[in-house]
């Protein structure tokens, strides 16, 4: 593209000025819930490794996972993993031609930011809870 | 300057051009259609997993359920993160740096994939001691 003569114009989308919609923050956060959840399978994969590795291997391996720390990467990797499921069902639903609309993009956002946190919380609390 | 017009230097580089954008599209529907029915299995074979002590990791990977839905999350996520991270890598990034990224999250990613199925497969198949 670079033969094509721009000038001095700003460039769209003038990231740096304008104010996000919710349906724009949603759709970002797709690709970085998608990058993040790596912390969480990279554990769970060493974790895994581990355990067919040793006994000494295991021990550290699940020391990590079940550490605070280890707590904090996968609560965070959980919540990703659940938010960039929720939003890949809008990808396939906006695919559909459904929600693909202003409204809809932004009602859609709310169920994804609010589900992803239910869902999470609902996972934590089956598993240290119940 | 340059001897080719504007719409030559364009031609194949947009959505049906040799990068086969729709097979890209449609590839990445189908994985995520498989990946919402592997998300939930995923997350409450893994959850139920932790915890235990070495050898309950060992022969609970070792049936069938856990460790297929394992694997084919691992796989099928793994494939699907590269294909996701190459969509970024052409958004953000030009030249040397964006073969670099291209090559590294290839590599990551099916390094990733080998370490789990090795990991599965000493599992289910060889006992472990």
């Amino acid at each position: 593209m670079g033969d094509i003569p721009r000038g001095n114009r700003p460039l769209s989308p003038h990231l740096s000025v304008y104010r996000l919609p919710l349906a724009a923050i949603t759709s970002i956060l797709t690709r970085a819930t998608g990058q993040a959840m790596l912390a969480g399978i990279l554990l769970i994969v060493w974790w895994l490794l581990a355990a067919v590795t040793g006994p000494q291997a295991f021990a550290t391996a699940d020391w990590v996972l079940r550490s605070w720390l280890g707590f904090l990467v996968m609560t965070v990797a959980l919540w990703s993993l659940w938010y960039h499921f929720l939003a890949g069902i809008r990808h396939l639903l906006y695919d559909a031609r459904l929600l693909i609309d202003i409204a809809g993009a932004r009602q859609s956002s709310i169920v994804i930011l609010a589900g992803s946190v239910v869902l999470t919380l609902l996972t934590l609390i089956l598993f240290i809870f119940a | 300057m340059r001897y080719i017009t504007p719409r030559k230097a364009a031609k194949g580089l947009g959505a049906a051009g040799p990068a086969s954008a729709t097979h890209k599209h449609w590839s990445m529907t189908v994985s995520s259609v498989a990946l919402a029915i592997l998300t939930p299995a995923f997350i409450l074979v893994v959850g139920s997993a932790i915890g235990l002590p070495r050898a309950g990791v060992l022969t609970y990977f070792a049936q069938p359920y856990p460790a297929l839905v394992t694997a084919l999350f691992l796989v099928v996520g793994m494939l699907h993160f590269i294909s996701g991270t190459r969509i970024m890598i052409d958004d953000y990034l030009d030249h040397t740096e964006r073969k670099v990224a291209i090559i590294l999250s290839q590599l990551f990613g099916w390094a990733v994939i080998a370490a789990a199925v090795y990991a599965l497969a000493r599992m289910a198949l060889s006992p472990v001691v």
